[in-house]
């Protein structure tokens, strides 16, 4: 099967932590620009599966590509997170003591040495695409506010807001919406399928509600490998996916 | 002046004003002690000139340790490492500079070398007769150990307590070393007798008061840069790391990096204190490297207010003032006074003295704000709050976090 149209391509994945299992034998390609949701019930290997992706967890076996062709699995954290995959936390994690600005100032693509850092200037540009960025995430209000004072779901805006100022190729999203009110997770469909028109993302969500306002291609994972993978509706289907949610 | 420079850049004006008090210092003080007659009222005498020149050099040390400890969250138990290598960088100068008027009148090895029999000079001590040479690696000593230090250690992510731990088996290992009489510097007599500094003999009230001046110069600089640095995106970067460290990863940043360049900076400064602590006391001996001295570098910072800038100067010099105060009036209670004092600041005062003002300022300013008939002298002191308390801002945020 030709890797060059996807953006991520695992085959044969696995990994264990002291013989446990959290990865079996896990496939799964997306395609470019394409979004996929990941379902499944806790210690299904979601979360590790992102931390393969993106460096903190070095599989035992199997293939890791990005983009069709950079080997994931020789790569640290800051390697992948400048050849544009971003991730988002399950817990949202942002720069408390920085305010909003700042936050996604720190995030600009841009030179991640130290020497620029030390002596950096702010340019129009990069204002500009704050600017652009806070009106997206909709939080140009709060701009000077410290990220300690935001809300849990405005928390989660922020940290959204800092991976596209990453200008990632890929998103991986983890439970975005968990703990925030209706009006906020309709917000966050929203915003997500928005980032979704220019970028290739994966959101792994708990909250099927909020997986069907996506209306995007379904990924069921179960004892770390793929269990069922379609349309929701598919997927909320098959027999399997309904045994291992409601137990046997 | 600088303070004008400062002003104009828009500059935080807490640190404006602590320049300009050091820098005030370094000229009032020397002239104070030299030129005011000895039964003046405003005479300072030589040994409280020696004694304050002292704690600028602590407070610099703290200043150090604050850098990586307030703003990155790295508790290192090691600073003193840092002070007492450049200080010993400092001491071989000053020996060579004795020449032969030692005890035993050899033109090229100390006293020391002498007495253990040695025959010529070891490979390390040369280059230590110009001062250039000893000024150089009073920095690269320190700063190269830092380096490789933290690179290994924060390459393999070690952090929080174990990095404590670590920084303090670092400092006791080269008390240990430096201990012995065949590494080449004094055994556990250290090195003393100093003579001259530079051709001025070390003992003339004019060179400690010249020395005192250099202190308070050194830690305006050291003041400055420590607030550029914080003020940079890097600065910024750095408190990032220490409240978030995967996220900074994750967002392409080098953590260890980050660390790794503040740790080394730091560790430069340290080592320019320990450089001018060691003329103004006449002796540096590995009890420098003693761990309690670093942890005591710990309290002053933590007294201060940790993650200020100002704190660590406030903290190293009151505590200063107290033990040398105990250690005269009730000298077996000064161990327990000060720890005492940490459990307290602990428990009362987490962001220590600083801290506790910036708090303090806050409230007053809102209950300004919400009282409806203000004072007059009030409005004029409001703008000078305002620009203390955004200051405090950043600050005011998450505690840094010792441990992931």
């Amino acid at each position: 099967m030709s890797k060059s149209h996807t953006i991520l391509y695992l085959d044969g994945v696995s990994v264990s932590f002291d013989g446990f299992r959290a990865i079996n034998n896990l496939s799964l390609v997306l395609d470019k620009g394409e979004m996929r949701a990941i379902i499944g019930p806790n210690g299904a290997g979601k979360t590790t599966m992102m931390d393969i992706v993106t460096g903190k967890t070095r599989p035992d076996d199997g293939e890791v590509f990005f983009n069709g062709s950079v080997d994931l699995t020789k790569h640290d954290e800051a390697e992948i997170a400048m050849m544009g995959i971003g991730r988002k936390f399950q817990k949202p994690t942002v720069f408390e003591s920085h305010s909003v600005e700042d936050n996604i100032m720190l995030s600009l693509n841009g030179p991640r040495s130290i020497f620029p850092a030390l002596f950096h200037r702010s340019s129009t540009e990069e204002r500009q695409r704050i600017d652009e960025i806070l009106a997206t995430i909709r939080l140009d209000e709060k701009r000077n506010d410290l990220a300690a004072n935001l809300s849990h779901g405005q928390k989660q805006w922020l940290e959204i807001g800092m991976l596209l100022a990453q200008d990632p190729k890929l998103l991986l999203v983890d439970e975005p919406v968990a703990g925030m009110t209706d009006a906020e997770t309709e917000e966050t469909a929203r915003l997500l399928k928005e980032i979704a028109k220019t970028h290739s993302v994966i959101v792994v969500e708990h909250d099927m509600h909020f997986v069907r306002e996506l209306d995007v291609k379904v990924t069921c994972l179960h004892e770390g490998s793929v269990l069922s993978e379609g349309t929701l509706d598919f997927v909320s289907a098959d027999e399997r996916v309904v045994e291992v949610y409601l137990g046997r | 002046m600088i303070t004008g420079k400062l002003f104009a850049a828009g500059a935080d004006r807490r640190i404006a004003i602590t320049i300009t008090i050091l820098l005030a210092i370094a000229i009032i003080v020397p002239v104070l002690n030299l030129a005011v007659p000895q039964n003046s009222a405003l005479h300072i005498p030589p040994y409280a000139v020696a004694l304050f020149g002292k704690y600028l050099c602590y407070a610099m040390l703290a200043l150090a340790l604050d850098l990586v400890w307030g703003y990155c969250g790295i508790l290192s138990l090691g600073h003193a490492a840092f002070f007492a290598l450049g200080g010993y960088a400092m001491g071989m100068y000053l020996m060579r500079q004795i020449g032969d008027r030692g005890v035993y009148a050899n033109p090229v090895l100390p006293d020391f070398m002498v007495f253990l029999n040695w025959k010529e000079l070891p490979w390390f001590w040369y280059g230590f007769d110009q001062f250039w040479f000893a000024a150089l690696m009073v920095m690269v000593v320190p700063g190269l150990l830092a380096f490789g230090f933290g690179w290994l250690a924060f390459r393999s992510r070690v952090t929080g307590v174990y990095l404590s731990i670590i920084t303090q088996a670092l400092t006791y290992a080269l008390l240990l070393a430096f201990f012995r009489n065949d590494m080449g510097f004094g055994g556990n007599n250290g090195l003393t007798d100093f003579k001259d500094i530079l051709g001025f003999n070390v003992q003339a009230d004019a060179t400690r008061s010249a020395l005192f001046s250099a202190s308070a110069i050194a830690l305006a600089l050291a003041v400055y840069v420590t607030w550029r640095i914080i003020g940079s995106k890097y600065g910024k970067l750095l408190m990032a790391v220490r409240d978030a460290e995967s996220r900074t990863r994750f967002l392409g940043w080098r953590a260890e990096n980050v660390k790794l360049f503040a740790f080394t900076v730091s560790a430069v400064m340290a080592g320019i204190a320990g450089a001018l602590y060691v003329p103004q006391v006449g002796i540096i001996n590995p009890g420098e490297f003693e761990p309690a001295n670093s942890i005591e570098v710990v309290v002053w910072a933590a007294v201060g207010g940790r993650a200020t800038i100002v704190g660590p100067i406030i903290g190293a010099i009151l505590v200063n003032t107290g033990k040398s105060y105990f250690t005269g009036a009730l000298p077996d209670y000064w161990l327990f006074a000060l720890g005492g004092l940490f459990i307290a600041v602990t428990l009362f005062l987490p962001q220590g003295i600083v801290g506790m003002w910036d708090a303090w300022r806050a409230r007053r300013r809102e209950r300004l704000a919400a009282g409806e008939v203000v004072a007059p002298q009030e409005v004029v002191v409001r703008p000078e709050t305002a620009a203390a308390g955004k200051w405090s801002e950043p600050d005011s945020g998450a505690e840094p976090q010792p441990a992931e």
